[in-house]
């Protein structure tokens, strides 16, 4: 990975004409945002729909202009440089196949419009189809081909022409799970191949942490986050981070004292929990620690050293397959989400030992546990 | 028990054909279903049959004949009717096909002042009786002292096809992926060449069923035609007309045969054509 | 930044490219040209003629007045409106009585025959209206294919008066607009639940009352909209009465004719087309309202 910088978004606001033709009402969906992105880097732009993610990606493509801030492709500003003139490519989110022209043509289309030589065309076609293994497929037409096939298409039409960034559009939203699964794999494969920077939006956790080298979550139009796949998951900066990715248990609380970067915090009055954090925080400051429902153990006796450790009651069990999901109460006002791994098979095992009611004790790492100041 | 009273339906029975009362509604709807068929097929039957009579008397049927045929394109009047429905419905389709495609793309793609007024201008042709746009025209090629003939009725045809060929291109653009324009933008096409290789290309069928509408309907116009046509300038319909007023003869039978067979052609084409364009966009979800 | 690139580049292209609201101008300026001149000054014509009187040579008179509406009133002309209402109405109730239960039937078969059926409709609608008003002179004359098979059957001796009064306008309009009443009522009902139906028929209803109760109700906005598109041209029609009626059978649309073409009193003329135009536009909307667009 190179560590010059492919694409630079700087302070960028985008307003759109609201619902009302009144000149007042205006949508902000991008929300003073910067960004930086690297060369060769695998980037997500992640969040629930409507977040700015979508606009922000039209912007670098060059189909929306920024209301203020500049976006930079390799140092130049793009100003209002329309797409055809930008060296970034694009991946649809419906992959837009013109239902036209063959899948060859469609392939070629760029290249023709850049007066690339004709044979070079032929060459650089094939080879983009022999990249997505659909070499063979060029005289059909898109509508011939299944959405697993269009999608591959999509990506060798823009492949094809080298550009300096690809950006894609929730190109997997239309596939369906088990091919959605292989492709995340396939373009990253892809993406380490080819070494072009891609910038990828989607509203899919799951798919952003299993290819993004780096992540940006936003959400009402601005960045809430950005660092690698585990930052975001292991040390979410704020309460929607942590709850949009994965399931989190949030314990609402009053910070009791600082040491270093672990805080003691006194859960609804009673349970004194110990967990992480980047900054200094003062006495009796609200607060609330997130931890992961994976992270917590059930076990017949408290756990001694480096655990937060209490004892409750079973309130629920929920059998999912690869795990077992417990609600254990710790007090009036407080209970936890468990999930545990089903690793042995037979109905007597420990899992099941837990039932409906039961004691139980809980234990989980002082380190698992983020405080969250908002 | 009561259902063990003689004639009462068996459990099948009631299962294949419902009760009595439901049956003779069935009974009921499907006889009124083939007889509005007849009622509509019919007299193109009797027309097309005695079309092909030998006899003069145009209901005695006489024997099969293509004489009525035959007269009809010995008749130099006919002819040259044909040949002025022709000019005036290749001059007019082209025209309004042309400024009605224009129209399309700019109610479809932008947003300006006054739209809402042009779309009700652009409407009105369509919805107001045709007696009342023929008069109107008529009294305005009188005013404009422009004299009646073949260039007033090709006027009017654009008149009133520009709004058709609209409406039908407009659905075709409404129902298009606005993405495949970005995405010729993205693959370096600037707005000319995308309009020439990806949206033009795109609109075809719906301007192809544009114009064969236009072309079908200035071919069958008869009222505002009538209204606008003047000395030498009789069309097809202008011809069928004066004769059927003159007296009933087996060659209109002939004409509006050969007549009837051009609409259909022209219509079965057109259907063809948006039926592409329906599976194209079946498939293409 | 825009306008440096502007001073760059000011040819005609990149002068149209970067102005919207010129592209759409130069779309529009053909049609809007065309329409205004040959379809919205007639019309402003024919609205500033209905309010003038005709001298006694044939020559416009320009004193404005609403004479020629009052001469709506006229006994004469008043008989040819109420008629002209009363074919246009007795239409639309034919179109409804056969034209319903024909839907109905059409929506309730397999789905693979439905098309089918439609294009069935369709295709006698598609041929030129003049040829298909003919052909019932041919089957409604005196001398006609009924009347000459009813006698040489010698059911009867005097030709049936099928030809050349009200009854054969009405035959002929609705036939001419049976599938504007169809389609509309095919839409809607073809829409509906059927499990409504069943539901209905749980709840004690017999096929009859299922029917009246639950989806004659639920197409109704299909009725509406298929009688407004029957109504409107019946009202309207010209060649239908002209070619049909005879002499003694005149609508609305003949005068309006009579008017320019024989007695040349365009003011008077205009202020019927005028007045026709309006009922028409004011039916439209309500097509429109009960949603005919969505039909």
């Amino acid at each position: 990975m190179g560590e010059s910088i492919a694409v630079e978004v700087r302070s960028v606001t985008k307003r759109f004409p609201g619902p009302g033709s009144r000149p007042g009402s205006e949508v902000v969906a991008v929300d003073n945002v910067t960004l930086q992105i690297l060369d060769g880097e695998f980037f997500s732009l992640l969040g629930p729909s409507g977040c700015g993610k979508t606009t922000t990606l039209r912007m670098i493509a060059g189909f929306e202009h920024p209301t203020s801030g500049e976006i930079y492709i390799h140092g130049k500003p793009m100003g209002l440089t329309p797409p055809y003139q930008r060296n970034t490519n694009m991946v649809f989110q419906n992959y837009a196949l013109f239902p036209h022209m063959t899948v060859a043509r469609n392939v070629a289309f760029g290249l023709e419009m850049r007066k690339v030589p004709k044979e070079e065309i032929e060459r650089r076609v094939q080879e983009a189809l022999a990249m997505v293994r659909l070499d063979g497929f060029g005289s059909r037409r898109p509508n011939q081909l299944s959405g697993g096939q269009q999608q591959r298409i999509a990506l060798a039409r823009a492949l094809v022409n080298r550009p300096e960034v690809l950006l894609l559009d929730e190109p997997l939203g239309a596939l369906d799970l088990k091919l959605r699964k292989e492709m995340q794999l396939e373009l990253k494969t892809l993406q380490r191949e080819v070494g072009i920077t891609f910038i990828y939006v989607t509203h899919d956790q799951e798919e952003a942490l299993t290819m993004s080298d780096r992540i940006a979550v936003m959400h009402q139009g601005r960045i809430l986050q950005v660092g690698t796949p585990t930052e975001i998951y292991e040390r979410p900066s704020c309460r929607f981070v942590a709850d949009f990715i994965g399931e989190t248990n949030f314990l609402e609380g009053t910070v009791q004292e600082q040491e270093e970067s672990r805080v003691t915090v006194l859960v609804d009055g009673l349970l004194p929990v110990i967990a992480e954090t980047d900054h200094r925080l003062p006495r009796g400051a609200r607060v609330s620690v997130a931890v992961r429902p994976e992270k917590i153990r059930l076990v017949p006796e408290p756990v001694p050293g480096e655990h937060n450790t209490f004892e409750g009651r079973v309130e629920q069990v929920v059998y999912v397959g690869t795990a077992t999901l417990f609600r254990v109460r710790l007090s009036p006002n407080v209970s936890l989400a468990i999930r545990e791994q089903n690793i042995i098979s037979t109905p007597d095992s420990r899992a099941y030992s837990w039932g409906v009611g039961g004691q139980v004790h809980v234990a989980w790492l002082y380190d698992a546990g983020r405080v969250l100041t908002d | 028990m009561s259902a063990r009273a003689a004639g009462a339906p068996s459990l099948q029975g009631v299962a294949r054909c419902g009760s009595r009362l439901g049956r003779i509604m069935r009974l009921m709807f499907t006889a009124n279903g083939l007889m509005s068929y007849l009622f509509l097929y019919a007299p193109i039957l009797v027309l097309v049959i005695f079309s092909f009579n030998a006899s003069r008397f145009v209901t005695d049927w006489a024997g099969f004949s293509l004489r009525w045929y035959a007269k009809l394109f010995d008749d130099a009047a006919m002819m040259a009717a044909l040949k002025n429905s022709l000019i005036v419905a290749f001059a007019s389709t082209l025209v309004s096909t042309l400024f009605g495609t224009m129209t399309a793309l700019a109610m479809e793609r932008y947003e300006f002042f006054g739209k809402l007024g042009l779309d009700a201008l652009l409407y009105l042709p369509i919805i107001i009786p045709e007696i009342s746009m023929a008069v109107m025209l008529l009294l305005f090629f009188i005013l404009a002292r422009i004299p009646l003939g073949i260039t007033t009725i090709i006027i009017s045809h654009i008149a009133f096809n520009i709004s058709f060929v609209t409406v039908v291109v407009r659905a075709r653009l409404a129902g298009m992926d606005r993405q495949l324009e970005e995405a010729a933008q993205d693959l370096y096409a600037n707005e000319l060449k995308t309009f020439w290789r990806v949206t033009l290309p795109l609109m075809m069928p719906g301007i192809l069923a544009g114009a064969l509408m236009a072309f079908t309907l200035s071919l069958d116009d008869f009222v505002i035609t009538f209204f606008t046509a003047g000395v030498g300038s009789t069309t097809l319909p202008l011809r069928i007309y004066s004769m059927v007023k003159l007296g009933i003869t087996p060659e209109i039978n002939a004409v509006s045969t050969v007549l009837i067979a051009a609409s259909m052609t022209l219509v079965l084409f057109s259907l063809l054509l948006q039926r592409e364009r329906r599976t194209e966009k079946v498939r293409n979800i | 930044m825009i306008s440096e690139q502007v001073a760059r580049k000011t040819s005609l292209w990149e002068l149209l490219r970067r102005r919207p609201g010129l592209q759409a101008l130069v779309l529009l300026l053909p049609s809007l040209f065309w329409l205004i001149v040959f379809f919205a000054f007639p019309l402003l014509i024919v609205l500033v003629y209905s309010f003038l009187r005709r001298g006694p040579y044939g020559q416009i008179v320009w004193d404005f007045n609403l004479e020629n509406y009052g001469r709506f009133l006229d006994p004469l002309y008043l008989k040819i409106f109420l008629r002209s209402f009363k074919i246009a109405t007795l239409t639309t109730v034919f179109c409804f009585l056969f034209g319903y239960p024909m839907a109905y039937w059409m929506a309730t078969r397999p789905r693979r025959w439905r098309n089918a059926l439609l294009l069935l409709l369709m295709i006698p609608f598609w041929t030129n209206f003049l040829v298909r008003t003919y052909a019932w002179i041919l089957i409604l004359r005196d001398t006609g294919l009924i009347n000459n098979v009813l006698m040489s059957v010698g059911l009867i001796r005097q030709p049936l008066p099928l030809f050349g009064n009200d009854f054969a306008i009405i035959v002929g309009l609705v036939y001419g607009w049976f599938p504007d009443m169809v389609l509309p009522c095919y839409a809607a009902i073809e829409r509906l639940d059927f499990s409504l139906v069943e539901a209905a028929q749980d709840l004690y209803a017999n096929e009859l009352r299922a029917f009246a109760r639950i989806i004659f109700p639920l197409s109704l906005p299909g009725v509406i909209a298929g009688s407004i598109l029957v109504f409107i041209p019946s009202l309207g029609a010209y060649v239908t009465p002209d070619l049909l009626g005879g002499a003694k059978s005149v609508m609305i649309g003949n005068i309006i004719q009579n008017q320019f073409l024989t007695v040349r009193d365009y003011p008077f003329g205009s202020a019927i087309s005028f007045a026709l135009m309006t009922l028409m536009l004011i039916a439209a909307l309500v097509y429109f309202r009960v949603g005919g667009r969505t039909l």
